[in-house]
Parts: structure tokens; sequence; C-alpha cells
């Protein structure tokens, strides 16, 4: 078998390369910048070219060798390359293959185009290692620009009843589409995780307002604040009272986690493939060997032995999956305000 | 059925009363008449029979969805709630057909009497035509699950508000048994008593758990001070030479408490008291576990008469010779209440001791006694105070005793249900029993959402097994449980039961060899006893 799962991570013994592993090794695949799949420690870093710069900013100083899509690179007889995830900026699914055998290692991925994006791309393989955050029948989210529509007339109807919008997304990926989205001449604020995140990504800032601990509250009068799950519960959320809060999350399709976390309201947006795209994606790799990973794993393996006759196992990792709010795969250090 | 969608949605994404109301208020000037009582009724808890087995509906929600049977479970142990899963597994339908919410409940209550064959194909067609949101209300209506985030009072308040009647005449109207179906709105709200129904209760007055200073309610001599019991608070009519008796949970209780029929004879017509109703033998109060006995109990017994006897301890007189006397002083109900219970000299009707206490500062040795003595603490009630309606603050108090507690060991999690699907938030606590750990307690709640979400990840980390939604875990994180009472107990493990058991704090400075012992529990099982 061409890879292995061990105590390390994901690993590939004929090109001693692992994807995302959770231990400091020698070179790591990374698929895309979220923490629980890019850690800090190891020696050589792969990346996508895409990646780059969230990465360094995550990670620091870091010796770092990037692809394109498509582009290939061979260690040790093992051709590999990466494709579009459809995750996040950035996220890519990674092929190896050697003497005819071919795995794909997808890491997080989406189905669904999100306007924003590089969307995913189906890989032929014969092992097909596969996340199952949304792995439930229950997840069949909604095409990005009803949710588009929906958080839109959110924002008006808050502004013209006086009230703040307060929308909160991870940084990397959920922000930046977030934003894409909204069609507002609202004032926008950011928090600075975000703000810097833009930064480092390359995504124009401009137009929005940096927040600073000198920020008044006539700025916005009102307008709109997008942060990160960290704000939710602190004192930092109040000075924009009177506001309506709102999550943007695949997990905001149950009502138990709407009112959790008192959100008014809760917008279902995913970065993750929902159950539809998880089959899709599964099928159109043509693999018969599926490994299910981070998610409902044994629910998912088990639909895919039964219903598709899939060689399926599940596989433990140390994966977090997308958090429901505080966010597990971010913990980036907030810079000092 | 989309207004009332609209409604329900507004009223579960806020949490403000202000708004609650406002959108209420909304609805009621929209809708017509016949969905507004049906509304009325919903809100109010007053929810028809639910006409179709729960199984039943598992099974051909699984059928529509395309599913695997054990697929169907696993995702309902997700999301905790049948109606939601149900409406989130369903494929979603083009057509959407509208339907008002009184022909909807009209058609709930006519399919009740149908074969199984024809609850499919009725179901199914429903299913086929609404959006999401509708999917999720239908269904909560129909597995009778349906419940709404807002307090009877603010109901009355928007009804108040909608139909500019009074919300103290609101709410005694809609006290008791009315039949949505069969009430015409004008006469349900109306002021006139020509309808008016012999059974019907007024609404309870309840106090707040006391949170202020005693130097800021004034002297204690313009205050009435009692006991506060353990056991169910009614109402009991008398009119018409029939007696009724009413639970705080508005539940006709008659029947189950057939010892009070002989009141007909003995109370004169037009009496209501308010009092607790307890299990009462050789003198004493009985415990509450003895109530739940009583109960549970489909048919009353002779033995179970005989066992478990039961009597009112009446605290107040709402009703006096056929006049509504709420808006008479306290002082003055308790005196014509005092009168009826010494001239009707029956053991059923005990008057509610006055206690006598000089200072604010000797209140607490009394409050002190109440376990003793199976009571759960004071109540305070201002002796000048009108009897309110619905749950206020200022003029009634109760003050009840600290509640026991224990420190335990998790050692079993659950996920959550319906608010916290997703994590695990039902824990199973251990004490220390000769060198072994023994479950003896589950508990839910009282922590903060970040502690919820840090044990969450916690189990994930530290899980030893799992069978089925349940993991067992490293015994090591400590809890402090209060609880309310204790029991013997021949259906738990350890032999010990908990009233209303509860975790007060996370108890990060003390190890798992620094909880409690089943000794400890027995101990103080014993020292009730
Ligand atoms: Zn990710
Ligand atoms: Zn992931």
């Amino acid at each position: 078998m061409l890879i292995q799962f061990t105590n390390n991570g994901i690993y590939c013994r004929q090109a001693d390369v692992y994807i995302d592993p959770w231990k400091p090794v020698n070179k790591a695949i990374i698929t895309h910048a979220h923490s629980d799949h890019a850690r800090t420690g190891n020696k050589y870093y792969l990346a996508h070219k895409n990646s780059e710069s969230i990465l360094r900013y995550r990670l620091g100083n870091i010796v770092l060798q990037t692809l394109n899509y498509y582009e290939t690179i061979n260690i040790n007889g093992v051709t590999i390359s990466l494709h579009p995830a459809g995750h996040v900026i950035g996220s890519a699914q990674v092929r190896l293959e050697y003497k005819g055998e071919i795995w794909v290692v997808s890491g997080d991925y989406k189905v669904k185009n999100d306007g924003y994006t590089i969307p995913f791309e189906p890989v032929k393989c014969q092992h097909f290692i596969t996340e199952s955050t949304f792995g439930l029948p229950i997840y069949n989210f909604p095409q990005a620009e009803e949710v588009n529509l929906q958080l839109n007339n959110w924002v008006e109807e808050n502004a013209a009843r006086g009230l703040n919008s307060v929308i909160i997304g991870y940084a990397l990926g959920k922000a930046q589409r977030i934003l894409t989205g909204l069609k507002t001449d609202q004032p926008v604020l950011l928090h600075s995780t975000i703000y810097n995140t833009n930064e480092a990504l390359g995504f124009d800032n401009s137009r929005y307002i940096k927040f600073t601990p000198e920020f008044k509250k006539e700025t916005l009068n009102p307008g709109i604040v997008v942060a990160t799950g960290s704000v939710v519960g602190s004192p930092w959320l109040r000075r924009f009272d009177p506001y309506k809060l709102a999550f943007c999350s695949g997990w905001m399709q149950l009502r138990g986690a709407r009112r959790r976390r008192n959100a008014d309201k809760g917008f279902v947006m995913s970065d993750h493939a929902d159950w539809n795209g998880l089959n899709e994606a599964v099928l159109a790799t043509s693999a018969e060997n599926i490994y299910v990973t981070h998610g409902y794993k044994s629910v998912y393996s088990k639909w895919l032995r039964e219903h598709y006759k899939l060689n399926a196992v599940e596989v433990e990792t140390l994966f977090e999956g997308e958090g429901i709010e505080n966010d597990s795969s971010e913990n980036v250090k907030e810079e000092k305000e | 059925m989309k207004a009332f969608t609209e409604l329900y949605s507004a009223l579960d994404q806020t949490t403000k009363t202000n708004e609650k109301v406002n959108v209420m208020v909304n609805y009621f000037n929209h809708i017509n008449s016949k969905d507004a009582i049906w509304a009325i009724a919903l809100l109010t808890g007053r929810r028809p029979k639910r006409p179709i087995k729960t199984t039943d509906m598992k099974a051909w929600a699984t059928e529509l969805a395309g599913i695997p049977y054990w697929l169907f479970e696993d995702s309902y142990d997700v999301v905790g709630d049948l109606a939601e899963t149900i409406s989130l597994l369903i494929p979603l339908s083009e057509s959407n057909v509208e339907k008002s919410l009184s022909e909807v409940m009209e058609e709930i209550i006519l399919i009740q009497s149908k074969t199984e064959e024809e609850k499919k194909q009725w179901l199914f067609s429903f299913w086929n035509s609404f959006s999401k949101d509708e999917l999720f209300v239908f269904n909560k209506l129909i597995t009778g699950s349906f419940r709404v985030g807002v307090s009877q009072q603010l109901i009355f308040k928007a009804l108040s508000k909608t139909y500019s009647i009074d919300d103290k005449v609101i709410a005694h109207k809609l006290m008791g048994a009315w039949l949505p179906q069969t009430s015409e709105l004008r006469e349900l709200l109306s002021d006139e008593s020509s309808s008016f129904d012999d059974s019907k209760p007024y609404p309870f007055y309840l106090a707040y758990q006391l949170d202020v200073p005693f130097t800021d309610i004034g002297s204690i001599v313009d205050w009435q001070i009692e006991r506060k019991y353990d056991g169910i608070r009614g109402q009991i009519i008398v009119r018409n030479n029939s007696v009724h008796i009413w639970s705080r949970g508005e539940e006709l209780m008659t029947d189950k408490f057939i010892e009070f029929m002989p009141l007909k004879n003995i109370l004169p017509n037009g009496t209501v008291l308010d009092g607790e109703i307890l299990p009462f033998k050789d003198k004493k109060i009985m415990s509450f576990n003895e109530m739940q006995k009583r109960i549970g109990r489909k048919n009353v017994s002779k033995k179970t008469l005989n066992d478990i006897p039961l009597c009112m301890m009446c605290y107040d007189l709402l009703e006096y010779n056929g006049k509504d006397i709420r808006q008479l002083a306290l002082i003055a109900r308790r005196k014509l209440l005092e009168e009826l219970i010494t001239e009707t000299n029956n053991p059923l009707l005990k008057l509610s001791p006055l206690l006598d206490c000089n200072a604010w500062e000797n209140l607490d040795t009394l409050r002190n006694e109440s376990k003793l003595l199976g009571c759960e603490g004071l109540m305070l009630k201002q002796k000048d105070s009108i009897y309110e309606t619905g749950r206020r603050r200022g003029k009634w108090w109760k003050w009840k005793v600290d509640p026991y507690t224990v420190d335990a060991v998790l050692i079993y999690a659950q996920s959550g249900h319906g608010r916290r699907a997703n994590l695990y938030t039902d824990y199973t606590f251990a004490i220390w029993d000769n060198g072994e750990l023994v479950p003896f307690t589950k508990a839910y709640s009282g922590l903060t959402d970040k502690e919820l979400i840090e044990v969450d990840n916690w189990i994930k980390k530290n899980t030893i097994e799992k069978f089925g939604p349940v993991r067992s875990v490293k015994a090591e994180l400590v809890f402090e449980i209060a609880f309310e009472g204790i029991n013997a107990s021949s259906r738990h493990k350890s032999g010990i039961a908990l009233r209303f058991p509860r975790i007060l704090r996370w108890r990060k400075d003390k190890k798992k060899e620094e909880i409690n012992t089943k000794e400890d529990l027995l101990q103080l099982l014993n020292s009730v006893l």
C-alpha cells in the first residue's frame, strides 16, 4: 500500500512524505491552511501556491515549496500533484501515483461552487481519502446564491430598524465568502484577524474598516461587523449594541446549533460537502477503496459499504473538522490591539 | 400555514420579550378569527391528540427519504428532535400548496379515526407540499411536540394589545378547558360571562425566588410568612354542586384526586381555594415521591387511597360566595379563608399556618427547618397584596432552602438533544463505593456555553468506549451536583435516587480521589428519613 495511517499522520513511505501531519515530520504536504491540517514544526512544506501567503502568515518562517494545480513533481518514483478541492482558497486534493497505484487525499472539500473559491474537481483514483464532516443525510445545503440573498435581506432589514448586523464566520474561507456575497452600501467593519487574513490573502480590503480601539459607534450607524467566533460572548461585541447576531456555518442547518449560540440568525454556509456532495465526489473518483476521516465516519463508511458496495473503512485522524463556533481550526493568536 | 410558520420562526429567533409581543400582535392583526383561535390554542399549549404513531411516522419518513432505517435513527440521534429530523430528511417538493392553519388542524383531528393506509397517504400529501420550515412546524403539530418559547403572560399581553381587552381578563378567559374547534374568538375573549364554564380556574399567582436584600422589602410586620410546601399547587373549585381540581400546569386533576369529591357537599357553591395538594398521613407530610406514585397510577384503587391519602394545605381564597375576591388584600382574603376552613372542619382541608417571626435576621432559622418538615423553604407575601396573575416580582417571594450538594466524577456522556444536539451535554456521574466508582445520577445544564464546549472537546479526546450515542470517558473531571432531595430507589444501581439533580459547577480544583462516597449519601438519606 502506497499510503499508511500512522501516529504522525497520513504517510507515503515510498516518497517519505506526510500529508497534513499532526506531529512534526521531515516533509509535509499541506492540503490547506486551517490549523488542524497545517501545523507548525515540520522541516519542509509543500502546498498550493495560493496557500503560500496565508501559510506564512499563520505558521511564520517555514521552508515552503509551492505548486500550481495539476503541476507534477516526482519524489523517489512517486508522482505527486495537487487538484482543486473547493474548500478554501489554495485548498488542494493531493494525488499520489506509484507504479499504477493511485491515491487521492482530499483534505477538506466541497462540491458546490461558492462563487469565490476555485471549484472542486474529481480526480480518478483507486484509493480515496474523504472527510465526513457533514456525512449525514440531514445535511443538504442550499445554493450559495440563495444564502447570499437571505444574508443581504437580513442586513437590510436590520439596518431599516436601526440595528447593526454582526456576522460570525471563520477568518479563512468563510469571511471572504461573506464579504464577496454582501451587496450593500452599509459600512463594513472587520475584526482585525479577518482584516489581516484578507491582507495575507491579497483580498481587497479597500472598502472595509479595520477595527481599532479608537473605534467610534457612529462609524457604523448602522452597519455590518464581520468577526470570528472568538468574539462571541465577549465584551468586544457589546460596543455594537444594538445589534443582531448571525452565524455562517453548515451547522446552522440544525435548529439546536443555532439556539445554543443564542444566534438571532443562522446562515447555512459551509465550506464542506453536504451529504449529496460527499456521495457525488466519492462516486466521481471511481475509487473502490474509500477511507473516511473526520466527521460522521462510522455512519458514512457504513453507508458507502451498504449502499454503493464500496470497500469503505473509517480512519482515526486528529483532524477536528469544522467546529460550530469555537473554531478549533483557527487557533491563530489574536494580535494585541 | 405560511403565516403561522412565520410567526413560529419569528418567536423562535428572538429572546427579547418586546419583539415577541410585537410579532404576535402583528400576526393576530392580519389573521382571520378561525386561524387566530387555533393559534391561541397552540400557543397556550392546547394540542390535539397525536393522530399518528411515532413508529409509523419514522417508517414512512424513512421510506420517502430513500435511506435505510438505521441511518434515519442515527440522524435522529444527532438532531435530537423527531419533527426536525423528518423535515431535514424529506426531499423538498416544488409544489407549494397553501392551507390555512385551521384547515390543517381540522384535518389533523379528522385523520385520527382513519385507517393506517389513509393516514400514510394523507401524510405524504402534506410532506410533498410544504416548504422546509412549514414541514417542521407541521411535524411538530402531528408529533404532539409543538412548543413555543413564549410565556403565557406574553401571549395575554399580545392579545390584550390586539383586541384591546385587559390582559387579566384574557388570562382568566383562556384558563381551563375550551376546544378551539368549537369556540368563537369573540365569545372566548369577551367579558360577558354568559358562556361561563363552571370548571374555569383563575390564573395562578406565582412568586420568584427572593433575590433582593430584606432591607429593600420593608418591615417584616407587613409580610405574611408561610412554609413553601413540596406538593402539587392546585385550585379546588366548587360550583354548581360539582368539584374541579386544577394543577398549576393547567391540568384537570379531579379524577386523580378523587378523595376531594365529597367537598361538593361540604364547601358552599362558588368557592375557589388555592393551595398545595400533599400526601399526608399520620399527621405528617409524606415525601414528594409518594405524590409521584399517586399521579402515576392510572386508576386510583382503595389501597392507594389508603396508603397515600391527600389533603390540601390551603393558603388562599380566590372566589367566595360566587364572587371573585382576588382584588381584596391578602389579609382580608386570609380572614375569609380562616373562617371557611374552620367552619368546614374537614381533614381534607388544612390551613397553611402563619409563621411568627419578629425580625428578618431570625427568618433563616425558620427556613432551615424546612427540609426536616418536608418543605422547600418559605413564602413571603405582602399582607396588602392582591392576587395577581402569573409570575411577578415584588409582593410575593419564595425563599427556598439551599440545595444539597455532592462532588462526583463524570463517567458517561451522551450527546444532547434539541438545543444541544451535536455536543456531549448529558452526563452520568459516579461516586466512590468501597474503592469502586458507581454511577448514581444523571445531571443536566448548569454549565456555561464555554464550559460545555470545553467539556465536549475533552470528552471526544478521552473516550474509552462508545455504545451507540453514549461514550464512557476517563474518570477525571469532577463536578459539584446540587439536588433537592434524596430517596432510596430499587431502580437505580446505586440504590439512591436524587431529586432534580443539576450541575452546580465544574470543580477543576478537585481530583477524583476527593469526591464523595456512597456512604456520605446514605448518611444523608438516613438523616432525611
Ligand atoms: Zn478545513
Ligand atoms: Zn478538516
